[in-house]
């Protein structure tokens, strides 16, 4: 499948963007400035922005908690997620979600979430709407190998099977599931096996390859788009970063680690750019300069921005009721 | 004014909402016929496109009804048992009750989930619980109790058309129970408790099938020259306080009578808050009536034990005269 030149730029920058935010919440966290729980996306890069490449504004995706990623390749703006991520006044959730719920609607993103397996109910919802009102949106859940286990994935996958719902589930096989290996937690190689169990299309790609990934998500998202019903999307990938920040890691060695990075999404993408003239040294400096001082600018705007007024923890939690205050 | 079934009136309260918006529509398991009925007629007017036979899932049903509802949508998804809900009780609790406020106020969630509580037809432990004290606990959920037909007709009104996450509770005992109501549909507003029955001696707060029990314990003392006053929350949360205070103000005693078991019951919740808001208007200690603290059982006669009864309101309004 051809990638215009133009497309494959915007892909790198995306994925960059995606790895210089993580990169910087790491640090963050590390220095203390950060709190919460905090799972970064380093490594996975390719499958978030291969598949959002795919997807307008009007589609919809549900994320993880593992999510910034996700949230970055489908619009969203790095300065809001920042400012969440502490918890301040001008976050994307007023503060009120943190690291874990960072969601924009107007861009369609149904937000992160903080439980495994949550977002494949709610993205075949999303399928059922768009079918319901006979519009062309696709709306996306990405999900990981663990989730695979929660009986919210089988629920979800037959209901979109039988109503041929405009869904396409993505895997992001990180080969863990929290600490826990896929060896360990399912007896299959290949998710996408499950695929037939509910009579729907099962894919597996190298999901450190962009061009792999853009173009079973293409695929994917084009029969749904055209009432051709849900797929099973699997990308196999790797997160180089812990579960979450802090995370000791005892549970894998710092060689199979390394073996990951040799494939790196991201080196593979800028290696296809130069060799074939798509962009220079010069435009790619230039490139990751930006999206560095973006993400400085977005670090800026978390720390100066305020704080949340104490009593604002009253509101939201309906559209028309405000909480007794404390007495 | 007609009379029709407690039953009849949710079908036809729902059916106006579907001829009158589009976004609204009933999914869950075979509601094209409804174990107690209750949709059937839904189905045979406006067919599978707006009332949607799900497989046997409880967690898609309720994830896909938040799904939808984020998307524009407004359904009303039907759990065949109040006890299946825990089933669903992340897509509940961790998602539709919280989806708004994590989200900073950005969403919101028009969804109405529908499910048949309460004992007393001999369906034993699984099939018959009264678990609305689970969802007035959530902050983020709406949850409303119809106890006759013309509430069930103004209470779904007004949650179908609410853009937030509604539980409406129905009590089965209540299905074939006929009611009048109004030729012309309105809607009653969430969190307006109703004086079910005026008198000057002893309050008797109850919801559900109690409401019913509550009348017939108060027609009865009223031989006995005692005045009960019935309040009807109607909706247990948002809670209309004020009803209720200014009822026990005038009668100083209150007697609060739900089918729940009491430990920890939605009951427990008023009981404190008149404790701690009211305790200037009691003359007696506040008396609670509800069913006994064990699973429901089966057996006619252990089922009939485990509920509260007429005769223990009576009993109760007595003990604090």
């Amino acid at each position: 499948m051809k990638i215009s030149s133009e497309k494959l730029i915007s892909i790198y920058e995306n994925m960059v963007r995606i790895r210089a935010f993580e990169e910087k919440v790491g640090e963050l966290f590390a220095k203390g400035k950060l709190a919460g729980f905090v799972h970064c996306y380093v490594g996975e890069e390719a499958v978030a922005v291969g598949v959002c490449q795919n997807l307008d504004d009007k589609d919809y995706i549900t994320s993880t908690h593992r999510g910034h990623g996700h949230l970055i390749a489908k619009g969203g703006i790095t300065k809001y997620m920042m400012a969440e991520l502490y918890g301040k006044a001008t976050g994307y959730c007023k503060g009120k979600g943190g690291s874990m719920h960072i969601a924009d609607a107007s861009k369609g993103i149904l937000g992160a979430n903080g439980i495994v397996g949550a977002g494949f109910p709610i993205a075949t919802g999303a399928g059922l709407s768009f079918k319901y009102q006979k519009t062309d949106q696709v709306a996306v859940c990405f999900f990981g190998d663990g989730a695979s286990n929660r009986g919210t994935f089988h629920e979800s996958l037959n209901l979109a099977s039988i109503w041929d719902l405009p869904v396409v589930y993505v895997c992001e096989n990180n080969m863990y599931g929290e600490f826990t290996p896929q060896s360990r937690h399912q007896k299959i190689n290949n998710i996408s096996d499950r695929a037939a169990s509910y009579g729907i299309t099962g894919v597996s790609v190298d999901g450190n390859d962009i061009f792999a990934v853009y173009e079973a998500a293409s695929l994917a998202i084009d029969k749904a788009r055209k009432d051709g019903g849900p797929t099973l999307l699997e990308c196999k990938t790797y997160r180089y970063r812990g579960h979450f920040e802090g995370d000791p890691q005892e549970y894998r060695t710092k060689e199979e680690i390394e073996d990951w990075r040799r494939k790196d999404p991201i080196i593979k993408l800028k290696k296809h750019l130069l060799e074939n003239k798509i962009c220079d040294e010069t435009k790619i400096n230039e490139l990751e300069e930006n999206i560095n001082k973006e993400i400085l600018e977005a670090v800026e705007f978390a720390e100066e921005s305020p704080n949340p007024k104490p009593e604002e923890a009253l509101e939201n939690v309906f559209t028309d009721i405000i909480e007794e205050a404390r007495k | 004014m007609k009379e029709i079934t407690y039953g009849k009136a949710i079908c036809e309260a729902i059916a106006y909402e579907i001829r009158r918006d589009k976004s609204v529509f009933v999914l869950g398991e075979d509601v094209s016929i409804g174990v107690f009925g209750v949709t059937k007629d839904l189905f045979k007017e406006f067919g599978s496109s707006r009332v949607m036979d799900t497989p046997i899932t409880e967690t898609a049903i309720i994830g896909a009804a938040v799904g939808a509802a984020a998307t524009g949508l407004r359904p009303i998804a039907e759990i065949m048992f109040m006890d299946f809900m825990g089933i669903a009780m992340d897509e509940i609790v961790n998602q539709a009750a919280k989806m708004r406020y994590m989200f900073g106020g950005k969403i919101t969630l028009p969804l109405v989930i529908r499910c048949a509580a309460g004992a007393g037809i001999q369906a034993a432990g699984q099939h018959s619980q009264s678990l609305e004290a689970w969802f007035t606990h959530v902050p983020g959920l709406k949850v409303v109790y119809p106890s006759t037909p013309k509430d069930a007709i103004g209470l779904y009104l007004s949650a179908i058309r609410d853009d937030n996450p509604v539980i409406v509770v129905e009590n089965k005992s209540l299905y074939a129970v006929n009611g009048e109501v109004e030729d012309e549909f309105k809607p009653i507003p969430l969190g307006h408790a109703e004086v079910k029955r005026e008198g000057d001696d002893v309050t008797i707060f109850a919801t559900g099938a109690c409401v019913s029990k509550a009348m017939m314990a108060a027609n009865e003392l009223e031989k006995e020259n005692i005045n009960c006053e019935i309040i009807d929350p109607r909706t247990l949360f948002p809670f209309d306080k004020e009803t209720l205070f200014k009822s026990i103000e005038k009668t100083n005693k209150v007697i609060l009578a739900t089918e729940e078991n009491k430990r920890g019951a939605f009951s427990a919740e008023v009981s404190a808050l008149i404790a701690e808001e009211a305790f200037d208007y009691l003359d007696a200690p506040i008396v609670r009536i509800g069913a006994i603290n064990t699973p429901v059982p089966f057996s006619k006669v252990l089922e009939e034990y485990y509920l509260p009864s007429v005769e223990d309101i009576k009993k109760a309004v007595k003990s604090v005269m």
